[in-house]
């Protein structure tokens, strides 16, 4: 089992009393499961994501990471987590305007302590994967949004994490580009990642194998939703 | 951290005027610095130049009763005092570092010495045939005294530059008669420093500082001392170091030795060998210049202080700003130290760099000033060094702040903010 998520709350103060973002979650993942949550905005996906992926801990509850605790861990242990285990893809890319694609791609390996040869080594290696290979040297503003998410996803996967966590990918991005997106991660999958999408658009989610429905920090029905 | 400096210069050289208007404060801050020092450093050069010339390294030491010289003119000789012998000359020349030493005899103010019935109001020195050498003086016209001349009490004289001309106002001295107190010496040459040995005075400070006598002076064989005072004087004794540096522990060896080989137990314990070290003198006027311009240094330090608070606060910003940029190396895996670190190299280069400009700037202004001004500067390379560390320093010091908020930023957080 890769992920565990047992009776997970997260609560943030406010004003005197707590808010309950989280009730009770309890996921399982297997390795190379191809998962999809979703939910309307609020309903606390982003923030289930953020545990999941060792940005946030849980206020109560527990969640074993490839048969690792997460809960007690410091600062540092998170990072190197992050660093070895997880590739995030975000909404709105976050790449550095400063550095190339390929530096943007090598940075999860200068934090892993990688010779710079090596980087680009490897760094080249995973933006072909992506089909990228000519796009090595350009900055971020000179490519499209589809290319752009797409050298996120190369420095998402540089690691070989064990597990791919996507926040909205296709959300800024035309369909045509949404779809190249999505058709990457079904390959990815299909080598063995792990795969946990949000998303809110029903046709992004009908790609996965299991779909999970989020309403107001809690798992419900599809029906529910409605 | 290589890779930080390489990221650091990044992005200086993204915001280039934002950097260098946080570098101005430091730039300010050093060029004043690196101004002052190098003021403080010419002024020192100079007095040192001044008073004591350079290349020339004569120590003298005189008997001195309690801290001024014993004067001759005046007084009886001294009781106890024994004239020194060729002996005691060779055991000074065997100091280490001496070059040269002359025993002579001097009087700093005589009358009694007319050409024709033009009155000499200067000093009369009795030389030993090492003089002219060991006080770094060279013939200009005429010749010096010989071995003979020495020896069969020959009664000539040499003239300085200042004696030759006013007496004889610049016509030939040579072959000339002066009347000393009654016996006719004949003027056998003029000699004038090869470099400068007496003060070269230039404003009234140095005058006032350097007041020897400024009529002139004769010089004389030693051994026709006596014609004109008396027999058994004690002898002044000129010695020349090798290096400028060692003339005040040459100076002090010296005068050890000879108060005690020449002044007995019996004589008045107020008597002493002093030398009259030139580095010393110089050393005094130094501080003198030193203290006032270590209040301008406070205050350019204020203003590197100023440039440091200014450097916190566009690092503050420069935080804010990349806040997004924190929160996503946070979430690849970047340790908290690693985002310090990024942060702390980035002030440094910053002010490191400004450091370097400021250098720059304080050599440029301090060569302008000097030009203007007329006063002399020397660059110092330990300031120019320990400027830059320093500013350097200051940028980690007030780059520490910013760096420990970037640090502790919260990747959540930090992500979220478009």
């Amino acid at each position: 089992m890769l992920i565990e998520l047992k009776d997970i709350c997260r609560d943030f103060p406010q004003g005197g009393e707590s808010i309950h973002v989280l009730r009770n979650i309890s996921l399982s993942v297997e390795k190379g499961e191809y998962i999809t949550i979703m939910g309307p905005s609020g309903s606390g996906k982003t923030t289930l994501m953020n545990i999941i992926g060792c940005l946030d801990t849980p206020s109560s509850g527990e969640y074993l990471l490839d048969g690792e605790s997460v809960k007690g861990a410091g600062d540092n242990r998170l990072a190197d987590i992050r660093n070895s285990k997880i590739g995030f893809v975000f909404q709105s890319f976050y790449l550095l305007p400063g550095l190339t694609a390929l530096d943007n791609v090598s940075l999860p390996l200068v934090y892993a302590n990688i010779s710079k040869a090596e980087r680009r080594e490897r760094a080249a290696e995973a933006l072909e994967k992506v089909g990228l290979a000519d796009r090595m040297d350009f900055y971020p503003n000179q490519i499209s949004g589809g290319q752009q998410q797409r050298v996120a996803i190369a420095r998402a996967m540089i690691n070989d994490p064990l597990l791919l966590l996507a926040d909205e990918p296709t959300g800024a991005l035309d369909s045509a580009s949404g779809r190249q997106v999505m058709s990457l991660f079904d390959s990815l999958n299909d080598a063995g990642t792990t795969v946990i999408l949000i998303t809110h658009a029903q046709e992004i989610a009908d790609r996965a194998r299991t779909i999970r429905y989020i309403f107001d920090g809690e798992f419900v029905e599809r029906e529910a939703i409605r | 951290m290589l890779e930080n400096i390489s990221l650091a210069f990044q992005s200086i050289k993204s915001h280039k005027l934002r950097s260098f208007l946080t570098m101005l404060g430091i730039i300010i801050g050093i060029a004043s610095i690196i101004t002052i020092v190098s003021t403080i450093k010419g002024t020192n050069e100079q007095i040192k130049q001044s008073l004591i010339g350079s290349g020339n390294n004569a120590v003298r030491l005189r008997l001195c009763q309690d801290n001024s010289e014993y004067d001759l003119s005046w007084n009886p000789i001294p009781q106890g005092v024994v004239p020194i012998t060729e002996d005691t000359r060779a055991e000074l020349a065997g100091i280490e570092q001496v070059s040269d030493v002359s025993l002579y005899l001097t009087r700093q103010y005589s009358d009694g010495i007319f050409y024709g019935d033009q009155a000499f109001n200067g000093a009369v020195i009795g030389t030993d045939p090492y003089y002219f050498t060991t006080c770094g003086l060279g013939l200009r016209a005429g010749r010096l005294f010989t071995q003979e001349d020495h020896a069969r009490c020959r009664k000539l004289c040499l003239l300085d530059m200042t004696a030759w001309s006013t007496l004889f106002a610049g016509t030939d001295p040579v072959g000339k008669t002066l009347e000393m107190q009654g016996e006719a010496f004949t003027v056998i040459g003029i000699v004038d420093s090869t470099s400068i040995f007496e003060a070269r005075i230039e404003t009234v400070n140095d005058y006032y500082s350097f007041n020897s006598s400024t009529g002139g002076t004769i010089y004389i064989p030693i051994e026709t001392w006596p014609v004109l005072y008396r027999f058994d004087e004690p002898q002044h004794v000129a010695i020349r170091a090798e290096s400028t540096d060692d003339m005040t522990s040459i100076g002090q060896k010296a005068a050890r030795l000879l108060t005690e080989k020449q002044v007995l137990p019996t004589a008045d314990s107020k008597l002493s060998y002093k030398g009259e070290d030139l580095m010393e003198q110089a050393e005094q006027l130094q501080q003198l210049s030193n203290s006032s311009n270590t209040q301008l240094l406070w205050i350019a330090g204020i203003s590197l202080l100023v440039g440091g608070i200014g450097v916190m606060n566009i690092m503050l910003v420069t935080v804010t700003e990349r806040t997004q940029e924190i929160g996503l190396k946070k979430a690849l895996g970047a340790r908290k130290k690693r985002i310090l670190r990024q942060f702390l190299t980035e002030a440094g280069v910053l002010t490191g760099l400004g450091g370097l400009l400021g250098v720059a700037a304080g050599i440029v202004l301090a060569k302008s000033i000097s030009s203007v001004l007329e006063t002399p500067t020397a660059i110092s390379i330990p300031a120019i060094l320990i400027a830059v560390l320093f500013s350097m320093a200051i940028g980690i010091v007030f780059g520490l702040l910013p760096a420990v908020k970037a640090a502790n930023l919260d990747p959540i957080a930090a992500l979220r903010r478009e």
